[in-house]
């Protein structure tokens, strides 16, 4: 099998996943984009750990780390998620400005 | 002889900073009551026992009195300068001598300066004694003291210009001691800076003079006239001038001493008599030979002085103030002096300045004495002191006198060695002095100085017993309570007097000082011509000024031919629309550019907050707007 077609897919997913965490409004569908990401980065962490026929299979081992940080941090994340519904009955992420700065005049401008 | 002459100069300069620093203090360790100073009774004396400012100004400049004595009367005994030289400045070039001169010149001003200075010091302790800021007031005279005797005994033109300057700052402290009033300060302004322009003269004059010598030490300077190139002379005493003009008050650099009578009396006394408007006239004494080598220094010189003496006395004629009638009376008699040294009188020059240094302090503190008893200024407000006030009224008859060159007190004798000396000059068709191998001044100018001397005195005359009468008498014309003057204002008025009467004696020892008859009943003749037109005008009528008589020109008269206000209009109206064009420039130029960043600032700041939405996916946007720029540029550069 030639190396391009899980490299192909994992760029597809990869952009997919970039996409979806600068456009989506929903937080947890950015949260879901993320996973995305990262797991286009597992299927290329395998697929060369494949190719390669590494001994130590480190590709396999580190996709097995990534799994876990994926899975603790979408914990985390989700955590948050509920905390802001809680909070502001919206989990619309464009509409979590409370940074913003004011515009000009408005505030005293320091 | 010279560590005499330096604690001479030393004594009044440590007693300034004592009085400055612990004054007040040294009061409280008297065990002194506070509150006002008691000036007359019993308590007046115990009052100074335990005044700190009083003491410690007084007693240093006794002690250097008597050491000035002793310094004036060694000289006298075995005359011949003595040069010292303390340590000297090394500045890569020329060095300065921290040096000093003693001879007969300096010792005999020096004596004078310290005597005078010590009269007005015991004199303030009663006049200011309701003052709050006395005691920094008589600190300010300390130091006023200690930088003339500088001046007398520098032996070193830069060390002469020290002393010269810490006058000016002193005098422009003391005339506006009474701060509070804007006219004060005002005047305090003026003095100094009309003072200083001519200053900016002297100092180039010195260096010029120093260069020229390769020496800044007097006697160097002396030695060196004759080798140096004759315009570097003439430039530098022309400077010098400038100078001269502006401490000595005359024409065209005289307008700031009238207004100088804002300050207290007292220190118009001393600048008046012994201090500040002395030091031009003695700078030129003690740089004699460099100027007799200078005519047209000598010519100027001459005009400087007719122009001052005559026109200054016939301002003197239509005061209303009686200080400020003594005030143009200096600047007159200063006149007399520079005609003096004009025309080669440079020993008379001298010695009508310790004369006028004595009677014009006993005029200033007398005046200051009837300025206290009436509580005004106004001479048409007096009238009638004669009774009241006797010590008052016949130290300053002596005065008076004195002024216009009566026999036998000192005037007369000072001022008809100068009228002489010009006399001679001008029938010498210019010949200064006995000084037959230096240049002549023109015949026409000798001439009109001579005459300009003989009509000065007749105005003088006028002037003088113009004041006279209305002081002391006729009927009082305000109300006041007439009395003697307190004890300490009253002795030192007296005191004052004795030399005042007696000093034209000494210069009998002298050749060139002996009066001499014709020239002497000419000057004579003409002071009792002025006097008498004034007497008879005031017979008249007096309870009215004689002045009014003078009609349409009494204004002219009483605003000095508007020379104050002649330069208003070329001078300060220029320059002050000048100073408003570099505010309004610094205002809208170069202060908005710099306020301008920060309102610039601000405006790009605004630009780039824009950015801050607060929107987090925008700002991962540009994250990664920036990742792909870097990895492209990456890629393609690399």
């Amino acid at each position: 099998m030639h190396a391009a077609y899980p490299a192909v897919v994992a760029a597809l997913l990869f952009s997919i996943g970039v996409y979806g965490v600068l456009a989506r409004r929903n937080a947890i569908l950015v949260l879901m984009s993320v996973e995305l990401m990262l797991n286009a980065v597992n299927l290329n962490l395998v697929a060369f750990d494949v190719l390669w026929r590494d001994r130590l299979h480190g590709g396999q081992v580190l996709t097995l780390f990534t799994i876990v940080i994926a899975a603790a941090e979408i914990g985390l994340g989700l955590a948050i998620v509920l905390l802001v519904f809680r909070n502001r009955a919206s989990v619309e992420v464009d509409r979590l400005n409370a940074l913003t700065e004011e515009p000009a005049g408005k505030g005293d401008g320091a | 002889m010279i560590v005499l002459a330096s604690f001479v100069i030393l004594l009044p300069f440590l007693a300034a900073f004592a009085g400055l620093l612990l004054g007040p203090r040294t009061s409280r360790l008297l065990g002194a009551r506070p509150g006002p100073v008691p000036d007359e009774g019993p308590d007046a004396l115990r009052g100074l026992r335990r005044n700190g400012p009083a003491l410690i100004a007084c007693v240093p400049l006794l002690a250097a009195t008597m050491l000035a004595l002793v310094v004036a009367v060694t000289v006298w005994r075995d005359p011949g300068a003595r040069t010292g030289s303390l340590t000297y400045v090394p500045t890569g070039t020329l060095r300065i001598d921290i040096g000093l001169q003693v001879d007969g010149l300096a010792a005999l001003v020096g004596l004078m300066v310290c005597c005078v200075a010590l009269a007005v010091q015991v004199y303030s302790v009663a006049y200011m004694a309701k003052d709050p800021r006395y005691s920094s007031y008589t600190a300010f005279i300390s130091m006023f003291t200690a930088a003339m005797l500088l001046v007398v005994f520098a032996g070193d033109l830069l060390l002469l210009y020290v002393g010269w300057e810490v006058m000016g700052i002193c005098s422009y402290f003391l005339i506006g001691h009474h701060w509070e009033d804007r006219a004060n300060s005002r005047a305090a302004v003026k003095a100094f800076l009309v003072t200083r322009v001519g200053d900016v003269g002297f100092l180039l004059g010195i260096l010029v003079l120093g260069a020229g010598a390769g020496t800044f030490t007097v006697d160097g300077v002396l030695a060196a006239v004759p080798e140096m190139p004759h315009g570097t002379v003439v430039a530098a005493t022309l400077l010098l001038l400038a100078g001269v003009a502006g401490k000595s008050a005359q024409f065209p650099l005289h307008t700031w001493l009238p207004d100088a009578m804002a300050g207290p009396t007292p220190i118009s006394a001393l600048i008046h008599a012994a201090t500040m408007v002395a030091a031009g006239i003695y700078v030129v004494a003690r740089l004699y030979p460099v100027f007799l080598d200078s005519a047209p220094a000598l010519t100027l010189l001459g005009v400087m002085a007719v122009v001052s003496m005559l026109g200054s006395a016939l301002a003197a004629l239509a005061q209303d103030d009686l200080k400020r009638v003594l005030a143009y009376s200096t600047i007159s008699q200063l006149g007399y002096m520079a005609a003096g040294l004009a025309v080669g009188a440079e020993s008379a020059a001298i010695f009508h300045l310790v004369a006028h240094g004595a009677f014009k302090a006993l005029l200033f503190l007398a005046a200051g004495c009837v300025i206290f008893v009436t509580g005004s200024n106004l001479l048409r407000r007096y009238g009638g002191l004669r009774r009241a006030m006797p010590v008052t009224f016949w130290s300053m008859t002596i005065g008076y006198a004195a002024l216009i060159g009566l026999p036998p007190v000192s005037g007369f004798f000072s001022k008809d060695s100068i009228i002489e000396g010009a006399r001679h000059a001008a029938a010498e068709s210019g010949l200064v002095g006995d000084h037959p191998e230096v240049a002549h001044l023109p015949g026409a100018m000798a001439w009109v100085v001579y005459i300009g001397l003989l009509v000065t005195v007749g105005v003088t005359a006028a002037y003088v017993v113009r004041a006279w009468l209305m002081t002391f008498f006729g009927e009082a014309r305000s109300s006041f309570e007439a009395r003697e003057a307190p004890a300490l204002m009253a002795v030192p008025v007296a005191v004052l007097a004795v030399p005042a009467a007696l000093l034209g004696f000494f210069g009998l020892g002298a050749d060139e000082l002996r009066p001499h008859f014709a020239s002497a009943a000419l000057a004579l003749l003409w002071a009792a011509a002025g006097a008498a037109v004034v007497y008879l005008t005031w017979n008249r009528d007096p309870a009215r000024d004689p002045a009014d008589r003078l009609g349409v020109v009494r204004p002219v008269f009483a605003r000095a031919f508007y020379v104050d206000e002649l330069y208003a209009v070329l001078i300060v109206r220029p320059v002050r629309s000048l100073a408003r064009l570099v505010v309004a420039a610094d205002r809208h130029g170069i202060d908005a550019a710099v306020e301008g960043t920060a309102a610039w600032s601000r405006r790009a700041g605004g630009l780039l907050r824009r950015s801050q939405t607060g929107n987090a996916q925008t700002y991962m946007t540009g994250v990664l707007a920036g990742v792909v720029l870097i990895a492209v540029g990456v890629v393609v550069l690399l």
